[in-house]
C-alpha cells in the first residue's frame, strides 16, 4: 500500500497543473495539446474511480446474456478484464451470425450493449452522456 | 528567409518567368493533421502582393490522393460555381520542396466550428449558412463527372450501389484496424446491410463536406475546403455526413448544429440539388458514424503500433464510444 497522495490524487494534481498553469503559458498547437493532455488525465481519473465495479457489472450482464453461469466473476482484475474481453468477442460473433436480428435476443442484446456504451461514455465524455 | 521560402520563390520564378517575384511572410497554418498548409505573400516586382497558400504532403509521405488531384478538383469546382479558393500552381516533382505541392489563393476567415456555433459575432453566418451550404453542395453534385481531368475519381464497381461499395470498403477497414471488439458497431453493420439504398444518379461527392471544412466570415460561407476525399457516388452521402452528430460540435440542430434536416433538404432541392431521399440520408448518417468511429480507431491504432507519436491521435480511441452511443440511438427501428 502506497502513501498518500493516492494514484488518483496524483493524477488530479497533474491535471490541474496542466489546465491551470501549462495551458495558460502556451499558445498555438502546444496549448491545444496541453488541453488534450489534461482531458486524457481526467478520463483516466474517472476510469480508476470504479473500474472494478464497472467490470463486474459488465461481466455479469454479458454472462447472463450469453447464458453462462453469472454468479462468480473472476476475482483478480486482469482475469476479469480478460473474461469481459472474451465474452464481448463471443457476443460480436453471435451478432455477426445474425442471432441478434430478431426478438427476443435482439432486445436483450440491445439493452446490454446500450448499458455498456453508456458506462464507457460516462468515463470518456460525461458531458455528452444524456 | 527560410530554405522553404527560398525554394518556393525559386520555383515560382522559374514557373512564371517573373524574375523579380519574391516570397515573404511564409508561416504555417493551423489545422490539418495529415498535411501541411503554409500561408505566404507573393510580392511582384511592381509591388503588387498576392496572398497565397501552399499545400504539401509531409516530407516523404503521400496520403489520401495526390496534391495534383486536389488541385484538379478545386479547379473544376471553381468552374462549376462552388465557392473555393482559386488554384494557381501545381508541382508533382517531390524534389522541389521535399514533397508534391500546389498553391491556391488565401481566403481570409474562420474555420473553427465552435466559434461559428457559439460566438455572437457569427450569428449572421449561422442564419445564412444552411442555404449557402445547400447551394454549394447542389453545385458540387452538379459537376460534370465525365470531365476528363477528373478521371482519377473513384467510381463504384459497375452494377454495385455506391452505398454497398462504401459499406464493404469500410467494414474491411474496420476489421483490419480494430484492436477491440465493438458489439454496438456489429449491431450497426447488421442494420446497414439490409437497408443499402439504391441510387438513380451517381454524382461527384465531396466526401468530407461538413462544418470544420469550410471557411466562413461573420456574414457567412466564403469557401469549401479540404477536397481530399472526392469520388463518384451517391449525393445523399454528403448530406448524411453533414448530419453526423460529431459535426454538430455540441450544438443540437441536426445539420451541422445549424438547422433542422427539412430546412436543409428544401434549400438543397431549391438550389438545383438531386431530389432528397430522407431514408437514404439517414442510412448515410449511420454509415458516417460508423466511418468516423473507424477513423478514430485507425488513428489511435497508428499510435499504438508506434507509427506516429501523438497524444491527440491516441485520445481518439476514447472517442469511439461517442459514435457507438449514437449508432445505438440511430438504429433502434
Amino acid at each position: 500500500m502506497q502513501d498518500r497522495p493516492t494514484a488518483r490524487e496524483l493524477l488530479e494534481a497533474v491535471r490541474r497543473f496542466l489546465e491551470d498553469d501549462v495551458v495558460a503559458a502556451l499558445d498555438g498547437p502546444a496549448r491545444f495539446h496541453a488541453r488534450v493532455a489534461a482531458n486524457v488525465l481526467a478520463i483516466v481519473g474517472r476510469e480508476l474511480e470504479d473500474e472494478e465495479g464497472l467490470l463486474v457489472a459488465e461481466w455479469t450482464r454479458l454472462a447472463t446474456l450469453l447464458g453462462r453461469p453469472a454468479d462468480a466473476p473472476p476475482e483478480r482484475l486482469a482475469a476479469l478484464r480478460a473474461a469481459v474481453g472474451e465474452m464481448t468477442d463471443a457476443l460480436c460473433a453471435r451478432i455477426r451470425r445474425g442471432d441478434a436480428d430478431a426478438s427476443p435476443f435482439r432486445e436483450a442484446v440491445r439493452a446490454a450493449v446500450t448499458a455498456s456504451v453508456a458506462e464507457k461514455l460516462a468515463v470518456a465524455n460525461p458531458r455528452m452522456a444524456r | 528567409m527560410t530554405a522553404l521560402a527560398e525554394q518556393l520563390a525559386g520555383w515560382i520564378v522559374r514557373a512564371t518567368g517573373e524574375s523579380t517575384a519574391r516570397v515573404s511572410a511564409l508561416r504555417p497554418l493551423a489545422g490539418g493533421a495529415s498535411r501541411e498548409s503554409w500561408a505566404f505573400d507573393l510580392v511582384h516586382g511592381d509591388g503588387r502582393v498576392d496572398h497565397l497558400v501552399l499545400r504539401r504532403d509531409p516530407a516523404g509521405r503521400t496520403i489520401q490522393g495526390s496534391r495534383r488531384q486536389e488541385f484538379l478538383i478545386l479547379r473544376a469546382a471553381a468552374a462549376a460555381g462552388v465557392p473555393v479558393p482559386a488554384v494557381r500552381f501545381c508541382e508533382d516533382d517531390a524534389s522541389i520542396l521535399g514533397s508534391p505541392f500546389f498553391v491556391m489563393e488565401f481566403v481570409a476567415g474562420e474555420t473553427l466550428a465552435r466559434r461559428l456555433l457559439r460566438d455572437a459575432e457569427y450569428a449572421p453566418a449561422r442564419a445564412a449558412l444552411p442555404e449557402q451550404l445547400a447551394a454549394a453542395l447542389a453545385r458540387i453534385h452538379g459537376m460534370e463527372s465525365r470531365d476528363p481531368t477528373l478521371a482519377f475519381l473513384t467510381v463504384p464497381p459497375a452494377g454495385t450501389a455506391p452505398a454497398a461499395a462504401e459499406l464493404a470498403r469500410w467494414e474491411d477497414i474496420y476489421r483490419a484496424a480494430t484492436p477491440d471488439p465493438h458489439p454496438a458497431i456489429e449491431l450497426a453493420l447488421r442494420w446497414l446491410a439490409p437497408r443499402v439504398p439504391a441510387v438513380a444518379q451517381q454524382r461527384i461527392v465531396h466526401g468530407d463536406f461538413r462544418i470544420g471544412n469550410v471557411i466562413f466570415g461573420p456574414e457567412g460561407l466564403r469557401a469549401v475546403i479540404d477536397w481530399e476525399l472526392p469520388h463518384v457516388g451517391d449525393p445523399m452521402e454528403d448530406i448524411g455526413w453533414l448530419c453526423v452528430r460529431s459535426w454538430r460540435f455540441g450544438a443540437s440542430a441536426p445539420v451541422g448544429g445549424l438547422c433542422e434536416r427539412e430546412r436543409f433538404f428544401a434549400a438543397y432541392e431549391r438550389a438545383g440539388g438531386v431530389r432528397v431521399d430522407p431514408a437514404a440520408v439517414r442510412w448515410w448518417e449511420v454509415l458516417g458514424n460508423f466511418k468516423w468511429a473507424t477513423i478514430c480507431i485507425m488513428q489511435a491504432r497508428s499510435v499504438l503500433d508506434g507509427v506516429v507519436k501523438s497524444l491527440e491521435l491516441a485520445s481518439l480511441g476514447r472517442r469511439v464510444v461517442e459514435m457507438e452511443v449514437e449508432l445505438m440511438a440511430l438504429t433502434e427501428d
